[in-house]
């Protein structure tokens, strides 16, 4: 909300300058956004009166005017603007005048004549865009006296951003309330007289759902005039809360809604028909808005009617045709109060709010409606003339908001603050904000004045009171609690563990969106049918992740349009998978991952290591890694966004726990990636399993090693070998390697040969030759046998 | 005699003269080798008489010690000679770059979420977690946010499509409900509850995308829950964590009233630094304030005999204050170049 200062400063005046002003509002709650001047600096300007324009002798655009000042001396001034004539009062600039800009007046010869000043426009004192001639005041503008204070211009417009339980500080009198609570100084309400009816005229008012409205105020104004200008003090006003000025009626209703929090609404008096009913719409019922939108209202959106049609969506917006124009002489002015409930959400449904919306949902004071008509109707009659009928009030009076009494116990108050509150403060400062406080025992009982719909339980007077005594009063201490050591589990690690082994092995991490395009769930994980975002942000964020790949894909693809050809990059991020059992939210499975890319050379490009490109093995084992020492068992895979041939599922202890692979070509050079990654995804949860460490004993015998090479078909993968290799080995075989694998000159094509190297040892005792012999021909045996494998070098 | 002394003059030139091992051993052959000069002269001393034979045969074992003792230095010369000639041979450019992987890093965002869960680890805080898709209920019901309340309209809200009842967490606050009800379930048989204390950091979405809005950002979310926990423990808490985290006493921290619905008192926590570029500037960080009765109740909390505080805070926000960072958008966009700066 928008005010000027100089207007809140009729309600209230503190000795407050405008910066501690906005302080005080800020640390009550009312956040200032924004505190700007209503004028641009400028000084030495002053009403003054043409006494005599006639034309410049030697040109013919220029006239040369005297000007009274307020002086006794009239002043000659030369002027161009085609407004100006004899008579006029305008802002006059005399020398040594400074104007926006710094732009400093002097006395100067204009073709040959001087000029003592110079008569200015509302654009060149920074007043506004207008510069087709001089700002023409008003006849009762007095010679002489300093345009700024003429104006008001030493004015702060204050911008205060207000929390939704605060709609009572949603008017200059409510923000006023609050200031004059806090500073002590006095509150001066506007003083609201009764109009005494002149006529008789009346329209019935039935309030069909008084839960919603249970109490709503009209009255006939007849004979007004809807063109009547609107006085300069009220457009002032409403523009510096920044509110344009429409016409007069429309002008008042929207001053009052400001001075005193009331929405009010005009309708022509002509366009009704019979009473005035407040109830929910009929099946299919539309109404034409005044923003020129037709919308058919929710059944639980309150509609103003008459007994011919629905008017208005009540609290939010009145009708295109059955409200005010220029031509109207007959006003139906309404004043009313709905229930919070039965607007909030309301407008949100159809798309807009309005201004009356935003109060209503909140809370406006339920005996404030009479008042503010009166007030309406005063400011009409004066501006617009015409005759006021009799005030027709329906109410449910049992239908209002109670406001029940709250009980407040001190020692409470005391424990939830941290601070020693005694009870004589308690209740004084409850009592500066109107509230009626009265002692039962050791407890206050306090019930909340009409205009606020904060206070319901204890805890709204603590809030009440923290906020009265200050927040900067509370001290910030220390806190004291149990001292409990946290736990520290070596069956698990800390997920900053994994993200520092992937960062201290070259990957930077990065943070993707969780919602992507739908393109890339389909080419990355097959899936046709994703979470779909009901209201996503753009097309291309518009479904939820299954898979952290796609996302580090693009970023490859990002870093390459800015010429980063080697990209290693991780995340660690939930994806986002239907599953009826889903937990903790049903119908959704939620884990999160841990998921890398590498592209690019394997190595950083450095001096004296031959480049080469990273590799499915490169990354394979940085997943080792990350599961180290566990582990882990890889079966080729088929995935959609991989390479037919070099994907692998990664297990761990039977449980599949991710996938790695190359990134299939398809993907490659759709998403114009220039060379094929290699990534990975794997189950966090899995990742940062870990096991404690057991002791076993440590032979001192000596240990054997002999080598075995193996030639084996192509289509034999080195893990079968070792686990057939294994199964044939006795207790005495600590360790069986693999060090090298080779295809090619030597080897039959179709053939392979593995190289292993076989690690023997006994805790008790030095192995004989004859018994490590025996070993390896039994592990070359079992080959042979499983894997009709035969040893390299020996025949075939 | 004096013809002794010459010959050892004569063997120390030579042998200095040895340019190296080969030559050294050639004029070592030419005194000590078996028809040396020195040899020869001790074949002779036979002829002479025993008195003599003695004083001669001194002289030269004398001469031989003189001789060798010679040949050793040089011997060790030409080593050490050697020796510097290998190391010299061997020097490298010590100014080439070192070879073989460089490091990678985390995100920037993620190192203050990690100084995060360290500080308030340090006094006691437990890390939680909680689903991005998260029931109405937990993100806005149980936070004592009803449909309908304004308060739901500060939050503009990713809905799934054809699901009423989920949507996207719009804040880290149902982490609260969650971890709130986890603790009391774990003590429920337990005549006394141990204090509640957790921080959750993670990601929120909200529908909202401007040069200072992200759809998807990061919150960290801290939770105390315990018999006497007071609104000057949470502006102690904070005020000590904001000091450390920027590891300055030079800051500001101010508390300034707001409305959560979940939190009563509620406030809008401010620093401002007191030097740099940032310096008076009131910038806002987290939002605060005592856990709402009704949301201990809805964690299963008895809000008579406990009081709790929460807070929300933007680590975004944080990163960008800690780093100088100007645009929140740069940590969702992956460039390497801005990345790898926070290495």
């Amino acid at each position: 909300m928008q005010f000027s200062e100089q207007w809140l400063r009729t309600f209230v005046d503190p000795q407050l300058d405008s910066d501690a002003l906005g302080h005080l509002l800020t640390m009550a709650g009312l956040e200032v956004e924004e505190a700007e001047p209503a004028a641009p600096a400028f000084s030495g300007v002053v009403v003054a009166r043409i006494v005599e324009a006639e034309k410049h002798p030697n040109a013919d655009k220029l006239k040369l005017c005297k000007v009274d000042t307020g002086t006794g001396e009239l002043l000659q001034i030369v002027c161009g603007a085609p407004n100006a004539a004899a008579g006029m009062k305008v802002p006059c600039a005399r020398v040594g005048a400074v104007l926006p800009g710094d732009f400093a007046i002097k006395a100067a010869k204009l073709r040959g004549v001087e000029s003592f000043g110079m008569l200015c426009s509302a654009r060149e004192l920074g007043l506004s865009e207008d510069h087709g001639g001089l700002y023409a005041l008003p006849e009762a503008a007095p010679v002489g006296r300093d345009i700024r204070d003429y104006l008001g211009l030493d004015d702060t417009l204050f911008t205060i951003k207000l929390t939704p339980n605060r709609a009572d500080c949603l008017s200059l009198e409510g923000v006023a309330r609050e200031v004059a609570a806090i500073t002590g100084s006095a509150l001066r309400k506007t003083e609201i007289a009764p109009v005494v009816p002149s006529h008789d005229a009346r329209r019935a008012i039935v309030l069909d759902a008084p839960e919603a409205c249970p109490r709503y105020c009209g009255r006939i104004l007849s004979g007004v005039d809807a063109k009547a200008p609107t006085p300069d003090w009220m457009v002032t006003r409403l523009a510096r809360s920044g509110i344009r000025s429409i016409s007069a009626l429309v002008d008042v209703t929207n001053y009052v809604m400001l001075e005193l929090g009331q929405p009010l609404h005009a309708f022509d008096n002509t366009k009704l028909q019979g009473a005035i009913h407040v109830r929910y719409p009929r099946e299919g019922e539309q109404v034409l808005l005044l923003n020129e939108q037709t919308v058919t209202p929710a059944a639980d959106t309150l509609l103003i009617a008459d007994e011919a049609r629905a008017l208005a969506l009540a609290g939010i917006m009145g009708g295109e045709d059955s409200g005010i124009t220029l031509e109207t002489s007959e006003v139906f002015l309404e004043s009313a109060f709905f229930a919070p409930d039965a607007i909030a959400g309301r407008a949100r449904t159809h798309g807009f709010g309005s201004d009356a919306s935003h109060r209503f949902e909140r809370g406006v004071d339920f005996e404030l409606p009479r008042r503010a008509l009166e007030r309406a109707t005063r400011l009409i009659l004066d501006i617009c003339g015409g005759e006021a009928g009799p005030v027709e009030e329906a109410l449910a009076a049992d239908k209002l908001p109670a406001r029940q009494p709250v009980r407040l116990r001190t020692a409470r108050a005391r424990r939830v603050l941290g601070i020693d509150l005694d009870d004589a403060a308690i209740q004084s400062l409850l009592e500066r904000v109107h509230l009626d406080v009265r002692r039962d025992g050791e407890d206050f009982v306090v019930t909340p004045p009409s205009w606020r719909f904060d206070i319901e339980i204890e805890v709204d007077l603590v809030e009440e009171l923290a906020r009265l005594h200050g927040y900067d009063n509370i001290p910030a201490v220390a806190p004291q609690g149990g001292l409990m050591m946290l736990p520290s589990t070596e069956h698990a690690r800390p997920v900053w563990a994994a993200r520092h082994l992937l960062a201290a092995r070259g990957y930077q991490e990065v943070v993707n969106f969780a919602f992507v395009e739908e393109a890339w769930e389909r080419d990355f994980c097959a899936n046709e049918d994703p979470i779909r975002l009901a209201n996503p942000i753009a097309s291309q964020l518009s479904v939820m992740r299954s898979s952290l790949i796609a996302g580090l894909v693009d970023t490859m693809a990002t870093n390459r349009k800015r010429q980063t050809e080697r990209v290693r990059v991780f995340e660690v991020a939930r994806v986002f998978e239907r599953k009826a059992d889903g937990e903790p939210v049903t119908g959704f499975h939620q884990p999160m991952r841990i998921a890398g890319l590498a592209a690019g050379s394997v190595l950083p490009e450095q001096w004296g290591e031959r480049s080469r490109a990273v590799d499915f093995y490169d990354v394979k084992a940085d997943v080792e890694a990350l599961l180290a020492p566990r582990n882990l068992n890889f079966v080729r895979l088929s995935h959609p966004a991989l390479h037919p041939g070099r994907a692998a599922s990664v297990s761990l202890d039977g449980r599949v726990i991710g996938i790695i692979g190359e990134l299939h070509p398809v993907w490659v050079q759709r998403y114009d990636l220039g060379s094929a990654p290699v990534v990975f995804e794997l189950e966090l949860d899995a990742v940062l399993g870990a096991r404690m460490p057991a002791y076993s004993e440590i032979s001192r015998m000596p240990a054997v090693v002999r080598d075995l090479a193996l030639v084996v078909g192509t289509d034999v993968t080195a893990e079968r070998v070792i686990d057939t290799l294994r199964q044939a080995a006795p207790a005495v075989v600590r360790e069986i390697t693999l060090f090298d694998v080779y295809q090619g000159k030597g080897i039959e094509s179709e053939r392979k040969s593995l190289a292993f190297r076989v690690s023997m040892q006994d805790t008790q005792r030095t192995l004989e030759d004859a018994e490590v012999d025996a070993v390896m021909a039994g592990l070359v045996k079992q080959a042979e046998t499983v894997l009709g494998a035969r040893l390299r070098g020996a025949g075939g | 005699m004096e013809h002794l002394d010459q010959l050892v003059q004569q063997a120390a030139a030579d042998f200095a003269a040895a340019a190296d091992s080969a030559q050294l051993e050639q004029a070592k052959a030419r005194y000590l080798g078996k028809s040396g000069s020195l040899t020869e002269r001790l074949k002779s001393l036979g002829k002479l008489d025993p008195d003599a034979r003695r004083e001669a045969g001194a002289a030269i074992n004398a001469a031989k010690t003189a001789i060798e003792a010679a040949l050793e230095a040089r011997r060790n010369a030409l080593r050490e000679a050697a020796l510097l000639a290998q190391l010299a041979a061997e020097a490298l450019d010590v100014t080439l770059p070192g070879r073989g992987a460089a490091p990678g890093g985390l995100h920037p965002v993620s190192r203050t979420l990690e100084r995060i869960e360290q500080l308030f680890g340090s006094i006691g805080f437990i890390v939680a977690d909680g689903p991005e898709i998260e029931t109405d209920w937990h993100n806005f019901t149980a936070l004592n946010t009803p449909e309908n309340h304004p308060a739901r309209s500060m939050h503009d809200t990713f809905y799934l499509e054809g699901q009423d009842e989920v949507l996207l967490r719009t804040h880290t606050s149902p982490v609260q409900i969650r971890a709130m009800q986890a603790h009391v379930e774990r003590y429920k048989d337990h005549d006394t509850m141990p204090e509640l204390r957790v921080i959750a950091p993670g990601r929120v979405f909200r529908v909202d995308s401007d040069a200072t809005h992200s759809p998807m950002f990061h919150q960290a979310e801290g939770l105390w829950v315990g018999e006497n926990v007071s609104f000057a423990d949470l502006k102690g808490v904070i005020a000590d964590f904001l000091r450390k985290f920027f590891e300055t006493d030079d800051l500001q921290v101010r508390f300034r009233p707001s409305f959560f619905p979940f939190t009563e008192p509620s406030a809008e926590i401010d620093v401002a630094f007191m030097s740099g570029a940032l310096e008076g500037r009131w910038l806002e960080i987290a939002g605060c304030g005592m856990v709402h009765p009704n949301v201990l109740r809805f964690g299963g909390i008895d809000p008579e005999r406990y009081t709790g505080f929460a807070f929300g805070m933007g680590p975004d926000r944080l990163t960008m204050l800690r780093y100088g960072v100007n645009d929140l958008r740069l940590f969702f966009e992956g460039d390497l170049r801005f990345l790898s700066q926070f290495r």
